[in-house]
């Protein structure tokens, strides 16, 4: 009999009710003796004895049945409709820090279209030498780059400002992805088309019905923007804006444009929607930041997390998490244990690199008692992420947008974490 | 040949490099015609570059909104459910819950006109024409209270009008606002005397609960998924595979209101699993226009001749129809449409 529950993550639900049953005979850990022989051991299992599906029966393979709760997940108070509306990655549920594409969040205007290569067109005009109009087919005909990025939202913790409010990693910091892009940059395309030196900006814009046009500085639009096909090594998924979308490293995701098709060389900002009613941020007083594109640097636990409790009781436990930076590499997180009294230097899993999401663990000797889990991201430029109250103190409550505050776990002895704040 | 040459250098020093190191063109693509340029570059700047010749004044973008604009910003802009209010919040921003509208937000017209041209309607981008927009522009402005009720919006009076919040705006200073958090060193022991849970996301309770994750709950469902699709298989055996993959496509055009299938919810417009061949208006649980309540209790049935008057004009067929889509111009799409709704039952 196989046991269709094997290496499924525990729901919260599940958690409590099951509660009881965990960590029994874990105290004294590793050395604990077993009552009686396991059965998954001393029986034959189906699976030892029997086959196995052959080759092709998933021409394009799926995560095996026992991973299917993890998936994106949306919260549907928040938009009006699924169409114009966002969900999460479920970063509590993943390690490393590749995203694989098909459970990286999505963030639609109006809606996934379906644009094939045979229709897909990108236009260069404006202040250039020569507008041009670019084939599928001749953007792979460019030299290519490959660069990981991350892309995050700027409204990632949006929902955090006043308060806790959602109950999970996922909810609250997974508007985030990390992608291996292959692409060409930008800069060769403008270059192709030549620029004109009146030339201070280009807008761009996607063919879905929203355009979500923005403009963006000519110094970064010739520096490390790039014009992506692939991602992961696979043909970017319509979610993601197949065939073609933007790469805007450490800026936020709204500029990320998606079915790009159109770049228009401009002397000034097209101060469009997506740029002015949106992703701008209120401060206290009523005022507004406007161009605020830089993702400042940020980190958050992702294990324990409310979504991924503790199950085996005291003794070793990895503390695990994220960090990124839209300015530069990050150099170190610290991770604290007691709400940000006393911090620890996490190890990174690889050293930081250029605007793309560091993977850090604190390999830890859980005593059972309570915790109050953090995270603290420092990066390249000396930046070092600041607490919600900090922030607050700066922006007060209603930025929406550019939450990269101190995020806490409270990690009850029981193993379940909860979304909290602390003074 | 000094390209050459210059290629050549980059080659020798350059070929550990990880960036392409190739200098020049290339060579590919086209140059973009003068038409297609017009077609696709239709951006509005705040200087008004961009801006078509034409006007609308409030009274026809009164009607204009009400036609296509009011089932999700409402008649007065106010906005229904969650989709965007257009209007008030006027000197709300310094609010603990700030209403973010053209008025009391927005700082450029231009920004207004760009939008509603480029992507508005929702489901039906780019189908209005410059007077219809600077009509429903219009008359944001006067929900607004920014013009009066005789007021014409043209490319020529474009820049005098006065946006409230146009001031409001400042460029991004973080780096000197928010310097203090270049600290490098932070405090790593004893960084506080005390620390208390000062608030609970469990106490708010709006997480979206896990679904689907145990097996017991599941397999039921799965089951009743599968005799549906069986019954579903029998009743749709007359139908067309082809008119029901091209009518999935024409279906795209109602999917900003409607869906159909296995779980479909009332969005914007009702859902509509079995909608022809039943009554009008009958749909469980969706609030109706009186105009089509009206049709309902007069007998009006969704036969396929029915369906097809309604589909290509709606706003002609029944007057006064919360449904704001335009239309479907084509017969065939009007056919593949019926029948790939057949096809979830009739």
């Amino acid at each position: 009999m196989s046991d269709s529950s094997r290496g499924k993550a525990p729901s919260r639900r599940q958690f409590l009710s099951g509660a009881a049953a965990v960590g029994v005979g874990a105290v004294g850990a590793g050395a604990a003796r077993a009552a009686s022989p396991d059965p998954l051991i001393t029986q034959e299992q189906e699976w030892a004895q029997t086959t196995g599906e052959g080759v092709d029966a998933t021409p394009y393979g799926l995560p095996i049945e026992f991973e299917k709760d993890v998936v994106r997940r949306n919260v549907e108070w928040l938009t009006a409709d699924t169409i114009s509306s966002i969900n999460f990655t479920p970063i509590h549920a993943l390690d490393g820090t590749i995203t694989p594409q098909g459970c990286a969040f999505e963030r639609h205007h109006s809606g996934a279209i379906e644009l094939s290569k045979a229709d897909y067109r990108l236009m260069i005009n404006g202040l250039v030498d020569t507008p041009l109009v670019f084939t599928y087919e001749d953007l792979e005909r460019f030299p290519r780059e490959n660069r990981v990025y991350f892309c995050e939202c700027a409204a990632n913790t949006g929902m955090e400002w006043a308060g806790s409010q959602l109950n999970g990693a996922q909810f609250t910091h997974g508007m985030i992805h990390n992608m291996e892009y292959s692409g060409v940059p930008l800069r060769t395309l403008l270059e192709e088309a030549g620029l004109k030196p009146e030339g201070k900006w280009v807008y761009v814009e996607g063919a879905d019905a929203s355009s979500n046009g923005r403009s963006i500085p000519m110094e970064k639009a010739l520096d490390d923007v790039l014009v992506a096909f692939k991602a992961n090594g696979e043909a970017l998924r319509k979610e993601h804006g197949y065939p073609v979308r933007l790469v805007v490293p450490g800026w936020e995701g709204n500029m990320w444009i998606k079915w790009l098709r159109r770049v228009e060389v401009t002397d000034m900002a097209i101060e469009s929607r997506e740029e002015t009613s949106k992703y701008t941020d209120t401060l206290e007083d009523g005022t507004s930041r406007k161009w605020t594109w830089v993702m400042d640097a940020k980190s958050v636990v992702t294990s324990p997390s409310p979504q991924s409790p503790i199950t085996h009781g005291p003794g070793p436990l990895v503390i695990t998490g994220l960090a990124w930076s839209g300015r530069g590499a990050i150099t170190g997180v610290d991770v604290s244990v007691d709400g940000g009294k006393n911090w620890m230097p996490a190890r990174l899993a690889a050293p930081g690199t250029d605007k793309a999401l560091t993977r850090f663990y604190l390999d830890h000797n859980w005593d059972g008692s309570e915790m109050l889990l953090q995270a603290r991201a420092k990066d390249s430029t000396g930046y070092v992420q600041p607490s919600k109250d900090q922030l607050r103190d700066v922006r007060g409550e209603n930025s929406i947008y550019h939450n990269n505050c101190i995020q806490t776990w409270w990690v009850k002895e029981s193993g379940e974490a909860e979304n909290v704040e602390v003074s | 040949m000094s390209k050459y040459r210059k290629l050549f250098a980059a080659l020798a020093l350059g070929l550990c490099l990880a960036a392409p190191a190739y200098a020049g063109t290339f060579g590919l693509g086209r140059p973009a015609l003068p038409e297609e340029i017009a077609a696709w570059d239709v951006d509005v700047a705040p200087d008004g570059t961009g801006l078509p010749e034409g006007s609308g004044d409030v009274f026809t973008g009164e009607e204009v909104f009400a036609e296509y604009c009011a089932i999700c910003h409402g008649d007065f802009a106010e906005g229904v459910d969650n989709w965007p209010k257009l209007a008030g919040g006027d000197g709300t921003l310094a609010d603990k819950d700030p209403l973010k509208t053209v008025g009391s937000y927005w700082p450029y017209l231009s920004t207004v006109w760009d939008y509603v041209n480029r992507s508005m309607p929702f489901g039906n981008a780019q189908s209005l024409e410059p007077d219809d927009v600077y009509a429903i522009v219009a008359y944001i402005l006067y929900s607004n209270d920014i013009v009066d009720d005789e007021f014409t919006l043209s490319h020529e009076n474009f820049l005098d009008v006065d946006m409230p919040n146009a001031e409001g705006f400042i460029v991004d200073d973080r780096e000197t606002a928010e310097a203090h958090f270049w600290t490098d060193e932070p405090c790593m022991s004893d960084c506080k005397e005390t620390v208390e849970i000062t608030m609970r996301a469990a106490v708010l309770d709006v997480t979206p609960e896990e679904t689907g994750t145990d097996a017991e709950g599941g397999s039921p469902a799965v089951q009743e998924a599968a005799v549906e699709t069986e019954e579903a298989v029998e009743e749709t055996v007359a139908l067309d595979p082809e008119m029901i993959e091209s009518g999935k496509k024409v279906f795209k055009k109602c999917k900003s209101c409607h869906q159909v299938g296995e779980g479909a919810k009332h969005r914007t417009g009702p859902a509509l699993n079995g909608i022809v061949g039943a009554d009008a208006g009958a749909v469980e649980g969706f609030k109706y226009s009186k105009a089509l309540k009206a049709a309902a209790e007069e007998g009006l049935v969704w036969t396929d001749e029915e369906m097809a008057a309604f589909l290509a004009k709606p706003t002609a067929y029944l007057k006064g129809t919360q449904m704001s889509f335009a239309g479907l111009k084509k017969q065939d799409d009007i056919d593949a449409v019926i029948v790939y709704l057949k096809s979830f039952g009739s």
